[in-house]
């Protein structure tokens, strides 16, 4: 039962996993330890409740106590999170991301703040909803707005320079 | 662009609007070219997301190793649940059928050693009397569904008295007594298949010496008040006749 659950998640925990840690050794620990403490922990998971939220729970709070994890959350936020969504800004034509551009993307991304970098790839990348984020990450629904809303516009941002410093290369 | 469009355009995208504000906001993109704009330029940037965010895959070790982790943890699991009863109902098994055994030899023998005092109780103890084993074996032709050898005697102190008909779980065997001294003793021997499986063995069983063994479908008892000593070498001689 819990094999049939948690193995179809591997791949994509463990890639959310190594996004977190930036470390492939890290990532490899923190996704052996987060399936060890899912293992044993699984009699207190609710059938018929989200697996893929409560094992990313665990994945992400254990990342959270790691030396990496304190590190990285303790950094920050530019952002009162009370405050509303920002509103969008233009996206200019100039962010386009092609595959030569994905590096540069790659890199803006690893350079957002760890509670940015989440709600960025579980919502973009792991296709959660919102209301699964907010279950993953233990926010209330309108923080996991706000903070979508405040990664893209950073993630645009930071794209924006790079692709002008480039150009004026 | 409306504002009150424009900042929905993310939530729109997400696929959190709605279904009322989901048919607002595309009956707005068909009239709004800058909205529409904003939508593909934002689809675009959430696609390249997605892309740049299937980065990283897993080793082949390490699936390997959670896989027998996960394997090693759940197999205890069902095992230890599971072993308890059957290790329990085996052991209760092994118990019963010990006592089965113990149960079924002890009634083997305490039947062979009443036909043994009925025998010798009776006032014509055998149905065929002769010291010569070329008599008393072809008295049982006919009579029971096998045949045996008996051991020429002449050189020891065992006398052959004469055989009988033995029944034991109704079915028919042979019934010889021999005499040492003063004592008589019987050997019985029926087919293996009549008898319960049971092995037999040398031993005391209420104050008579006995042995057993079993040879070619056939089971042998020797049982008297002899001692052990004497059960055992006749018990030999018999076993010799039969090689």
């Amino acid at each position: 039962m819990f094999a049939e659950l948690a193995m179809p998640l591997f791949d994509q925990l463990y890639n959310f996993a190594h996004w977190l840690t930036q470390d492939r050794s890290e990532a490899e620990d923190l996704v052996q330890e987060t399936y060890s403490k899912a293992l044993r922990g699984f009699s207190s998971f609710q059938a018929g409740t989200n697996f893929r939220a409560w094992i990313y729970r665990i994945l992400r709070n254990t990342f959270l106590t790691s030396r990496t994890g304190l590190r990285a959350a303790n950094t920050p936020l530019e952002l009162d999170e009370a405050t509303e969504a920002l509103a969008m800004t233009e996206t200019p034509e100039s962010i386009f991301i092609d595959h030569t551009n994905q590096k540069l993307l790659r890199d803006a991304i690893d350079a957002l703040p760890l509670h940015y970098r989440e709600v960025l790839l579980l919502c973009d990348v792991e296709d959660m909803s919102y209301k699964e984020i907010a279950e993953t990450v233990g926010i209330p629904l309108g923080t996991v707005m706000s903070r979508l809303a405040r990664a893209r516009g950073e993630l645009r941002k930071a794209l924006q320079g790079k692709l002008a410093r480039r150009s004026n290369d | 662009m409306t504002d009150a469009f424009s900042i929905k355009i993310e939530t729109y995208l997400d696929g959190e609007l709605n279904a009322e504000e989901m048919r607002a906001m595309d009956t707005h993109l068909r009239q709004c070219s800058s909205c529409s704009a904003d939508v593909l330029a934002q689809l675009q940037m959430k696609r390249a997301n997605k892309m740049a965010g299937l980065r990283y895959s897993p080793s082949p070790a390490l699936r390997s190793k959670i896989r027998e982790e996960i394997l090693r943890d759940t197999s205890p699991s069902w095992q230890r649940w599971l072993a308890i009863p059957v290790l329990a109902v085996l052991l209760i098994g092994c118990g019963l059928y010990a006592l089965q055994i113990h149960r079924s030899r002890n009634q083997l023998y305490s039947e062979l050693i009443d036909l043994h005092v009925a025998t010798l109780a009776s006032a014509n103890p055998v149905d065929v009397v002769s010291t010569d084993r070329h008599t008393v074996k072809p008295w049982f032709q006919g009579k029971i569904p096998f045949t045996f050898s008996l051991p020429e005697l002449a050189n020891s102190d065992f006398t052959l008295i004469g055989g009988r008909i033995a029944y034991l779980g109704q079915e028919p065997g042979a019934q010889l007594i021999y005499q040492i001294r003063k004592h008589q003793i019987s050997v019985f021997i029926f087919q293996d298949k009549a008898l319960s499986n049971v092995a037999a063995m040398p031993g005391k069983k209420f104050s008579f010496s006995t042995d057993g063994w079993s040879s070619d479908g056939l089971r042998y008892f020797v049982i008297g008040d002899a001692s052990g000593d004497d059960i055992q070498r006749l018990a030999q001689l018999l076993k010799s006749a039969q090689s």
